[in-house]
């Protein structure tokens, strides 16, 4: 089964020809591509093993503009995929056959930096580290940090709830942004949340946070700006054994430290980076852990003191601690260049998402070894070992036949176990097309079946990014009969 | 499935067929919120307890009526706790309440709400299901965050079964200060102090007294003790305190004139509505009597939203408990209740008085 059929679960009869005729009467001609070589750049994501063609690429520029595109598609029963900087690496943004992409990478104005109630009102095509550039002269920063800062943009980040390495102290997006104005299927000015820190009625904020695009269309973002510490520094951990490493994580919680980044690396990740980036790794350990803590000189000192003791006690094989803040930044750019570190190793490759309690982890790192050795693909390990999201990365050649559909069966069983170990396929990622056929391990037909509902609540005919993040029951079917009739195994509370 | 759990299906189905609505209840500590309970009583304390709760993975997971001090004290023998102070309102509290009534306590600001602790809920829906999201890990986005949703909600979507909730250690030191300011320059120097990097885990003006609670790293809390100044309270005072605040015995919340909660910006300047107590930085004010119609359209100029937190059911009949919402978002709101709860069993009215 392809992956990327399921998109096209829904097909839409869509007259393009008449559809292009209405959206010029909106839109200025440049900010309408039909032609094939025009818009073949836009036919994937991140995730690029999977391509498709929409029928039309439109490049709005402001707000009223897109609600123009949305009353044309609803009144003519378009799809529509919203798309930012493409980073995404689940296929979210990839187009629909019969639809159009909207690009809003040209709303990309910072509103307002509002240093005396630390909020930022941005469009949804601002890169995500722009927004802390433009608040740092106020002391301020937005504290959620996936590793695709720099290109990512704000209106992505909600669209998948994207997380980062700071965020078991700091959250993730959810928690750090206030409102986000966007426009219904119709049309429709929309506001979840406000400038406040709650709103009334029901939490639609948390529900349009990680929505990839099927609630509503996004068209400004208001986010909470965090004070940038007075101090951070990091400690690496050299481990001559990943499980001891994965104990050394749950001592230092068990110690009541919320470290501010607490990363795990393997022997291949490892190896994958530091000629790369020359972080200053040890090429000898078989994990490495990065431990942040930051505060003030005072709070910064005493807790990683204490870090380095819970360290020393679980058998770290070697330590050392930032010095300076050019130290902490070399240490951190090799966590942060880890995909495109590995990028350098291989053709292509699939990066996982699944998320375990953390207590597993040791079982997990050798269960994905065994994997490795039977689908005989190389598989890189890169770990939020604060908050137990797991990121293999999947080595595999797109030229040599099979080899994509045995990465992804690979990739299928590290979720399938994540689920069965208490945790989830998806932590940071989202589902997008790449995993919607494993929404079938962790969830029962009948709550896909309240997805849909809720999704109809907010878009009744489905035109907004069908065919993402929520299989058809008729798929869930399919895929609990592939697997001998079996439910869902994931452990129901 | 659990045999309680079997009863309560049939009786949500005899609720749909009979069209006489349930009214959910635990501890019954929170009745006073939200619109008038309408039908039959539907207690649903007795699903309690501790289902698992694993201290090195900060989560804990819990059935809806276990009472809220009982999970206080399991996570108070490991150190823990829930990081967003909840109100309890009365010793019968329970988690489920906590949820549904999703109201957090003085150190909102600093660390999040309800909804930002919620990992996982299993819910029993209006079609008798019972249906699980999220999960017990931190980061999960596979399907639409539902477990959020539930927070806030009212009882109005289900009957939430049991809640994954992340936990925090305690913090090693607090101290209180007190300041003489008034409202403008305590309003002003909480926006400011928020700008830094200080522990400030709650604040609260009244009558001309700006009371900071610092939490945090010892290291840290000496710190910003000796930079603020301030006059230090007593812990047991300073805990008295904030505790007064949290589940309103506080003297200004005492009389029986109507309590408004307005949430605001934190930077809205002085409103002079009356009576006031301001929590939250500055972001919830808390405010006795008054006009209604003049305080939602004041709250609502300044960006924010006004909810009658308690008064008689005529006021409350009137001009509703929660701030209208616009054209679009009570589509939605209908067609989500719609969704979850399509006979209109649970709770109706108690958010708003279509659903």
């Amino acid at each position: 089964m392809s992956l990327q059929s399921t998109v096209a679960d829904r097909r839409f009869a869509v007259d393009r020809q008449g559809l292009i005729r209405r959206l010029r009467e909106v839109l200025p001609t440049p900010a309408l591509l039909v032609e094939e070589e025009d818009m073949r750049p836009y036919d994937c994501d991140g995730l690029t093993a999977y391509r498709q063609l929409p029928l039309i690429v439109a490049l709005p520029e402001d707000e009223a503009q897109v609600q123009a595109i949305l009353a044309i598609c609803h009144e003519l029963r378009a799809p529509v995929v919203a798309r930012g900087a493409a980073t995404g690496l689940s296929g979210g943004a990839m187009p629909h056959p019969d639809g159009v992409l909207v690009s809003l990478a040209k709303l990309k104005k910072i509103l307002r930096v509002d240093p005396v109630s630390r909020t930022a009102v941005v469009e949804p095509g601002v890169r995500n580290l722009a927004v802390s550039e433009a608040a740092a002269p106020h002391g301020l920063y937005y504290a959620p940090d996936p590793s695709s800062q720099i290109a990512c943009t704000i209106g992505g980040n909600v669209a998948e709830n994207s997380g980062g390495v700071h965020c078991l102290k700091y959250g993730l997006t959810v928690h750090n942004v206030m409102r986000v104005r966007g426009l219904t299927i119709e049309g429709e000015v929309v506001e979840f949340g406000n400038a406040a820190l709650d709103a009334p009625g029901y939490d639609l904020l948390a529900l349009v946070n990680g929505s990839e695009g099927l609630l509503a269309m996004i068209t400004e973002v208001t986010v909470r700006l965090t004070p940038k510490p007075e101090l951070a520094q990091v400690v690496i951990a050299s481990f001559a054994d990943v499980g001891k490493a994965g104990d050394a994580v749950a001592s230092i919680i068990a110690t009541g430290i919320i470290p501010a980044g607490l990363e795990m690396m393997d022997r291949k990740a490892i190896h994958a980076v530091e000629p790369y980036v020359n972080a200053g790794y040890d090429m000898d350990a078989e994990g490495i852990l990065l431990c942040e803590s930051d505060g003030t000189p005072e709070e910064v000192a005493e807790e990683i003191g204490r870090m380095v003791a819970v360290l020393e006690n679980s058998g770290a094989s070697g330590i050392r601690v930032s010095q300076n803040e050019s130290e902490r930044l070399r240490f951190w750019a090799g966590r942060k260049a880890a995909f495109p570190a590995v990028g350098r190793m291989t053709p292509d490759y699939l990066c996982m998402d699944g998320t375990i309690p953390r207590k597993r982890l040791a079982e997990m790192l050798q269960a994905i070894a065994g994997l490795s050795a039977k689908y005989g693909l190389r598989c890189a390990n890169v770990f939020h070992a604060g908050d137990g999201n797991l990121h293999p990365l999947i080595m595999y050649d797109a030229n040599q036949p099979g080899e994509l559909d045995r990465a992804a069966a690979f990739g299928a069983e590290i979720l399938e176990l994540s689920v069965r170990f208490g945790g989830t396929i998806t932590g940071e990622h989202g589902v997008g097309i790449e995993k919607i056929m494993l929404m079938a391990e962790q969830f029962t037909e009948a709550e896909i079946a309240a997805f849909h509902r809720l999704k109809a609540a907010f878009d009744e005919h489905g035109l907004l990014n069908p065919g993402k993040g929520v299989p058809t029951l008729a798929r869930c079917r399919e895929y609990t009969q592939a697997r001998g009739g079996i439910a869902p195994a994931a452990p129901r509370y | 499935m659990d045999t309680l759990i079997g009863d309560w299906i049939g009786r949500i189905a005899e609720a749909a067929r009979s069209g006489r609505p349930l009214a959910i209840r635990g501890g019954a500590s929170k009745a006073f919120y939200g619109g008038p309970e309408q039908g039959e009583a539907f207690d649903v304390s007795a699903y309690r307890g501790i289902v698992a709760y694993e201290p090195t993975e900060l989560v804990v997971t819990a059935r809806a009526g276990t009472p809220l001090v009982e999970l206080a004290a399991a996570l108070a023998e490991e150190g823990q706790w829930l990081a967003f102070e909840p109100p309890h309102f009365g010793p019968a509290a329970t988690v489920g309440g906590m949820l549904a009534a999703g109201l957090s306590g003085p150190r909102r600001q600093a660390v999040g709400a309800v909804r930002d602790f919620v990992l996982g809920v299993k819910v029993l829906t209006g079609l008798g299901e019972v249906l699980s999201f999220g999960g017990q890990v931190m980061k999960n986005v596979a399907g639409y965050d539902v477990a959020r949703l539930m927070a806030g909600s009212l009882g109005t979507l289900g009957v939430v079964l049991e809640v994954s909730l992340k936990v925090l250690p305690l913090p090693v030191a607090e101290r209180s200060l007190r300041f003489a300011l008034d409202e403008a320059t305590a309003l002003a120097r909480l926006n400011q102090w928020g700008g830094r990097p200080l522990p400030i885990s709650a604040s609260a003006w009244h009558d001309g007294v700006l009371t900071l609670r610092l939490s945090g790293a010892a290291a840290a809390v000496a710190a910003a003790q000796r930079e603020l100044a301030g006059e230090a309270l007593g812990d047991a005072e300073g805990e008295a305190f904030w505790d007064s605040l949290r589940e309103q015995r506080h003297s200004f919340f005492a009389g029986d004139a109507p309590l408004w909660r307005l949430s605001l910006p934190s930077a809205t300047s002085v409103q002079a509505l009356g009576p006031t107590l301001i929590e939250w930085g500055g972001a919830q004010r808390w405010l006795r009597g008054g006009d209604p119609m003049g305080i939602r359209a004041a709250a609502a100029k300044a960006g924010g939203h006004a909810t009658l937190f308690r008064g008689d059911q005529a006021l409350k009949r009137s001009v509703g408990v929660f701030q209208p919402l616009t054209a679009p978002l009570a589509r939605i709101h209908r067609h989500l209740k719609r969704a979850f709860d399509p006979q209109g069993v649970f709770n109706a009215g108690r958010m708003y008085p279509e659903f």
